[in-house]
């Protein structure tokens, strides 16, 4: 049986567009303001979201989510914090994954929290600091509830190296569009698109671009060559900066609509 | 069991590994290989012993702690002299060791994480030595209370970046480093400080350990023709334990003998105990003990040795506990001090807080063992870095 984020890939394609994926981790701002930013992600027409767990030292992570997870943590998210906004975000009908670093999944229990996810409606967990050489256990857990491992490919990794992670990959491939950490930039690089075709010639999962895209421009251009257009920080400095959980929420669901008329004109 | 301990990829039993981001995966694999194709170029090793012996200034030296000997139940102490190497501590036999691979490597720009500021201060100079970029990343609580090392590191031409994230010590010191490096990785190393991170780190800072525990046992088999009973150091990542303890892993009589900073108590929860108090799990690219909750987050560490205050431990030290081979005991604040001023007072050293740590495990061993036995002690630091700290604690006005 196919996940609803693989169901949703095959009706972008059939539609000729890219799919508009969302960022927030759990617990942000808020627990309860966490679940009114889901709805309206949602609503305004993203068609996945990622549910972020927030983690005590995210390598990965440029000063915006270092920020939403501290704020987050500093709330006292839990795991089954976690579990409850990927459970409304999959209820809102969106395709909807846990997005976490390694240690939270061994902490919980690696079959466990591949049955957790099932449970609330997830279609898989991205894994940025999950190796291919050390997933034998997470993919055996992930098969077993048939839900997608989805892992991230750099503009770094070479060619053999990208079809044995693909290989092993499911949903989609996550491609980091420049050597770097989360964060809102001006450029996209042109390493994205390099690394998207690089990538189509060793499998035949859908790709999407993260790292970076926060305009309705960007969306538009990365949707010329991607499956999906992957937005974070772009959203979670909205919340940041707004002086009121209502005008964050109302910010981001403009910039929402934004990128998901982004994603309609790229092709 | 193998003297070297890990697989191809990297793992000590169920521990070590990489757990990184894929973006690092290829730096990684370049200085895996220019590691193993180091360790048998018969040009670099000559090159290092070289920087060994005309700028470390090793072989460093034992010495016979007569009059420590009677606080250790009369058992015989006997030192390593890791402190009277250049930059005061172990730390520049590694930092010696990768600023050349770095160097091999075509890389012109290091980055270093640092705690109190050793290891900074030791990348500093090696870069400085060898015409590298230096970057060091110190959490900004670290910065304030080492001031001292920050305008060491300064004047050795290394720009120092306080770290003002998560709980702004080492542990935030490292994954900015990470991130820094995730960025950078085409021109940069990053001179990793201990034991720990992902492979090949913990097996590459072990192999330009070794030399203290290979001078260590031929020095104490030619001062009293056997082998020690035990062999102790310190442990916060392990790097200068590890240094000491490899030699000796096929000697099965010899105990190792690990001393974590057990701060307030192990019991308090405000330690640095990381395999007495922690879980398995991962932090900073390895399979370890780590201190976590029960939600995974990484619970901050205590110690009143910065140099040991870290969450996490080198991986070879997880598997070396769980296999049996190494034993490891916490050490509280006021015991590590009272080693201190006892050694101060009874041979004129003033050693490193760090290494203080051992000095109180070769007090409780000493006195299990009795006057027969011969214990072997890596005192990996000096304390001039300490007096401030130490004066604070003895109530010496400054």
């Amino acid at each position: 049986m196919s996940t609803p984020l693989e169901l949703l890939f095959e009706k972008v394609k059939s539609k000729n567009r890219a799919a508009l994926i969302a960022y927030i981790p759990a617990g942000f701002p808020t627990q309860a303001g966490c679940a009114k930013v889901i709805r309206a992600l949602a609503e305004a027409g993203v068609d996945a979201i990622e549910i972020g767990y927030p983690y005590s030292d995210p390598v990965m992570d440029g000063p915006t989510i270092q920020e939403a997870a501290e704020i987050s943590l500093k709330g006292g998210t839990t795991a089954a914090d976690v579990f409850a906004a990927l459970k409304v975000a999959s209820s809102t009908g969106v395709a909807a994954v846990v997005m976490t670093y390694w240690n939270p999944i061994e902490k919980y229990g690696v079959d466990s929290f591949a049955q957790s996810i099932f449970e609330n409606g997830g279609s898989g967990v991205i894994t940025p600091d999950l190796t291919i050489e050390e997933s034998g256990r997470w993919l055996e857990a992930t098969s077993k509830y048939a839900i997608n491992p989805i892992y991230v490919v750099a503009p770094s990794t070479s060619d053999a190296r990208l079809a044995e992670v693909t290989s092993k990959a499911g949903g989609f491939v996550y491609a980091a569009s420049v050597m770097g950490v989360t964060g809102a930039r001006a450029n996209i690089s042109v390493d994205a698109s390099a690394l998207v075709t690089r990538v189509r010639k060793v499998t035949h999962l859908p790709v999407s671009v993260g790292l970076g895209v926060s305009t309705r421009a960007q969306a538009r251009d990365v949707a010329a060559y991607a499956d999906g257009v992957i937005v974070g920080s772009a959203f979670i400095k909205l919340l940041l900066e707004a002086k009121s959980e209502q005008e964050g929420v109302e910010k981001i669901s403009y910039l929402a609509k934004e990128l998901a008329l982004g994603v309609r004109e790229g092709r | 069991m193998s003297i070297e301990n890990s697989d191809v990829l990297g793992h000590f039993g169920q521990y070590g590994g990489r757990f990184v981001p894929e973006a690092l995966i290829g730096a990684l694999n370049e200085l895996e290989a220019a590691h193993i194709a180091a360790q048998s170029d018969p040009v670099f090793q000559a090159e290092l012993a070289e920087l060994h012996r005309t700028y470390t200034g090793r072989p460093s030296i034992i010495t016979d702690a007569k009059r420590f000997s009677e606080y250790a139940g009369g058992a015989r102490i006997l030192l390593k002299r890791e402190d009277l190497n250049h930059t005061g501590s172990h730390k520049i036999n590694n930092v010696l060791g990768q600023a050349l691979l770095t160097k091999k490597m075509g890389k012109k720009r290091i980055i270093a994480e640092t705690g109190a500021g050793q290891h900074g201060v030791a990348s500093a100079t090696a870069a400085a030595l060898m015409g590298l970029e230096c970057v060091v990343y110190m959490g900004e609580e670290d910065t304030r209370r080492q001031a001292l090392n920050v305008a060491r590191m300064k004047l050795l031409g290394a720009e120092v970046i306080p770290v003002t994230s998560g709980s702004r010590t080492l542990k935030d010191a490292i994954n900015e480093a990470m991130r820094d490096w995730v960025t950078n990785v085409e021109n940069t190393h990053y001179l990793l400080g201990t034991v720990a991170g992902p492979h090949p780190f913990p097996t590459m800072v072990r192999d330009f350990h070794k030399i203290i525990g290979e001078e260590a046992r031929a020095q104490v088999l030619a001062l009293t023709g056997k082998l020690p009973d035990a062999v102790l150091a310190c442990v916060g990542g392990g790097s200068n334990a590890i240094g000491i303890f490899h030699e000796f892993i096929p000697d099965a009589d010899v105990r190792l003998i690990g001393l974590e900073a057990g701060g307030d108590g192990v019991e308090t929860g405000r330690h640095a105990a990381t395999i007495t108090g922690g879980t398995p799990g991962v932090l900073h690219g390895t399979r370890s003990y780590v201190l976590q909750d029960e939600n995974g987050q990484t619970i901050e560490s205590h110690s009143i040795s910065a140099g040991l205050d870290y969450p996490g431990v080198g991986p070879e030290h997880a598997y070396l506990h769980d296999i049996g081979r190494a034993e490891y005991r916490a050490i509280n604040d006021d015991a590590a001090m009272n080693a201190f001023a006892l050694l101060c007072k009874s041979e004129g050293i003033i050693p490193a807080i760090e290494s203080a740590h051992a000095l109180a495990g070769a007090i409780l061993v000493g006195q299990e063992l009795g006057p027969q036995a011969t214990l072997l002690i890596n005192l990996s630091g000096r304390g001039d870095k300490d007096v401030q700290t130490a004066s604070e604690y003895f109530g010496i006005p400054l």
